[in-house]
């Protein structure tokens, strides 16, 4: 008999990492994604994993790091300021190397801004917040469901490639109850960070495979490595040579790049015939899914595409589907943010509709319908 | 040149490394490989970790597990390094920059929490990396890049934070006694066990601190700190008048029935596992 609960999406999230293998939670307190970690605190004792409540944001995530540095599958969690002040060591784990999960429940800004109002203000934050460059994977889920399958998903890929990987929920999905049905163990992969095959002695840090990513080891388990937040060569040792700066500043980008197909996921309705298509995710796209249908009912030709990736963000598919439709409506919770991707990616072969709240509200399935019906 | 023992700790081949000649950090980093080496820790299970700034580029050049955080904050990630494997001894090096000021928040609160790690704070009063900036502990009146007419802000004394804060060793010397640092080191990674232990090393920066406060020789910072350190036990006899700008070296906090974060934190385990 499957599992069925009736959980908030923040429950569902903890959940979804305890059951990806996830053993040390850093974090701190703030709305809305507080739950994440107070679920955590309760469920990772019991499965013999850590939680630490830290003194502030940069520490949650700074312990986060350690304790992935030495072996166990780690997340952290945040919303809209304390992601600001994540940044830093954001880049840290991604120039280092370091799997991490990080859950950020999106809520109104900039600042203090809307802390318990939804928002979708963090989906260029996600990509640029750190300074520097870097691949960037960040799921945005819409249902409760969704917040413990793309937590699983999101801690399989931070260990594939070896770099944080976020999870964009909103503080609708945060927040909100529904049913969920907990996948039976074994429904999914649960994939776990390359280990070093050559001893200790031959070991090279840095030194990738052919898929870019580097082996890592974790301290304490009889490999001596450097780590560092500095540009290093494969020893993982400072440099200042350009060709090694070169080579590890691309690698990081390229990792994330060259499997960009393997990580993009999206999800399509009503769009065989589509003339108008809605772009939206994560609350927004409840609201658009229900418009969608009421006006199929009416005969409106209205389809819906949903990027459950941010980023990588699905531009192929969306250049795709800009040569068959008329009109892309892209709502948001911010003032355009994921439309200019949009655009880019569209380049001019359809027309583009931006459609934005930041009054700390949420669209409703109507004004939804009044936006398509302006077109169609 | 460094025993054999001590030799085996180096990473040689990331050498020369970037302290300046005559540098006090080298030998803060020499008594932390005899204190590790005579403590017989496997190398396996020795991790470093370090901030940002000249005092935290030690790490690199020792092998072992070594873990150059960002400015301020290596405390935290060694928290959580700490208490993913709590087997390893964490050897935690930050200057007085980077650990009391950027850092000041983590430093604290790794006091409060009591976990096992070994702090050691390589106190040279300045910025030395950046150039010579002042830092919480630049002394009332010295120069620095930033204090061009003298600085005006009063200094921390990391040990009695340290001891605020709830930090179960607590203890200072100075680079002109080695020996007693390395005595001292050892009990200190001894209390990893125990809890948390702060170990305050004044260094000194003959490049950034002294050549703006005529002390640019290495030896006049030796000397200096020679001639103005003062052992707890004399210490306690004199008055605050005799011990202005004395440095009082010793051990000040020293809890032998301190309970350590990962073994409470064992018990959260248990107590989880049995609800």
């Amino acid at each position: 008999m499957a599992q069925v609960e009736f959980w908030q999406g923040n429950k569902a999230i903890a959940m979804g990492a305890v059951a990806a293998g996830c053993r040390f939670f850093g974090g701190y307190p703030i709305t809305p994604s507080t739950e994440i970690m107070e679920v955590m605190s309760e469920e990772l004792p019991r499965l013999g994993g850590k939680f630490v409540q830290m003194e502030d944001e940069i520490g949650g995530i700074a312990a986060t790091i350690g304790a992935s540095i030495a072996g166990l599958k780690s997340m952290t969690g945040s919303s809209g300021p304390g992601i600001s002040l994540k940044q830093e060591l954001l880049g840290y784990a991604y120039i280092a190397e370091i799997p991490i999960v990080v859950a950020d429940v999106q809520r109104g800004g900039p600042s203090t801004g809307l802390p318990t109002k939804v928002s979708q203000a963090d989906v260029m934050q996600a990509k640029w917040g750190t300074h520097g460059d870097h691949g960037t994977i960040a799921y945005a889920p819409s249902s409760i469901q969704e917040c413990y399958e793309i937590t699983v998903k999101a801690f399989n890929m931070a260990e594939r490639f070896r770099q944080p990987v976020l999870v964009m929920a909103d503080e609708i999905i945060g927040h909100m109850r529904e049913k969920i049905v907990i996948p039976e163990p074994g429904t999914y992969e649960i994939v776990d960070r390359k280990k070093p095959t050559v001893c200790p002695e031959e070991f090279i840090p840095y030194k990738a495979d052919d898929d870019d990513i580097p082996p890592m080891a974790a301290f304490g388990d009889g490999y001596r490595w450097h780590v560092t937040g500095l540009t290093s060569n494969d020893w993982g040792f400072p440099t200042n040579e350009a060709d090694e700066i070169d080579k590890k500043a691309n690698r990081i980008i390229r990792k994330v790049d060259r499997f960009r197909d393997d990580i993009v996921e999206f999800k399509e309705e009503s769009m065989d015939d589509a003339e108008v298509v809605v772009v939206s995710y994560g609350s927004v796209s409840r609201s658009a899914l229900r418009a969608i249908r009421e006006l199929r009912l009416e005969g409106v030709k209205v389809g819906h595409f949903r990027p459950i990736t941010l980023w990588p963000f699905p531009d192929k598919e969306i250049a795709e589907l800009s040569k068959r439709v008329k009109h892309i409506i892209v709502p948001e919770l911010n003032a355009g943010q994921m439309v200019n991707e949009v655009e880019r990616a569209v380049a001019g072969r359809c027309e583009v509709h931006r459609k934005n709240l930041i009054n700390g509200e949420l669209y409703k399935p109507d004004h939804i319908m009044s936006f398509i019906k302006e077109v169609a | 040149m460094p025993r054999e023992d001590v030799k085996k700790l180096l990473r040689t081949k990331f050498m020369p490394h970037i302290w300046c000649p005559g540098c006090g950090h080298g030998i803060i980093m020499h008594a932390i490989l005899r204190a590790l080496a005579d403590l017989k820790i496997p190398q396996d299970q020795i991790c470093i970790s370090s901030g940002i700034g000249c005092s935290s580029r030690m790490p690199g050049y020792i092998d072992a597990c070594t873990l150059h955080t960002a400015h301020g904050r290596s405390l935290a990630f060694a928290t959580g390094v700490k208490m993913a494997n709590p087997g390893l001894t964490i050897v935690n090096v930050m200057g007085d920059g980077d650990g009391t000021a950027i850092g000041g928040n983590h430093f604290i609160h790794a006091c409060r929490r009591n976990i096992g790690i070994t702090a050691v704070v390589m106190n040279n009063n300045i910025y030395g990396m950046t150039g010579g900036q002042a830092s919480p502990t630049t002394p009332e009146g010295a120069f620095a890049s930033t204090a061009p007419y003298g600085a005006v802000d009063p200094t921390f004394d990391i040990c009695k934070l340290a001891e605020g804060a709830g930090a179960t060793f607590v203890a200072r010397a100075t680079v002109a006694q080695p020996a007693m640092c390395e005595q001292i080191l050892k009990k200190a990674i001894l209390h990893q066990k125990k809890g948390f232990a702060v170990v305050e090393i004044v260094s000194f920066c003959h490049t950034q601190f002294g050549r703006k406060n005529k002390r640019s020789r290495p030896m006049d910072n030796f000397n200096f700190l020679k001639d103005n350190s003062v052992m707890k036990a004399k210490a306690d006899t004199m008055t605050a008048e005799e011990l202005k700008g004395k440095i009082i070296i010793g051990e000040f906090v020293n809890i032998e029935d301190a309970r350590e974060y990962t073994e409470r934190y064992d018990e959260v385990i248990a107590r989880a596992q049995k609800a």
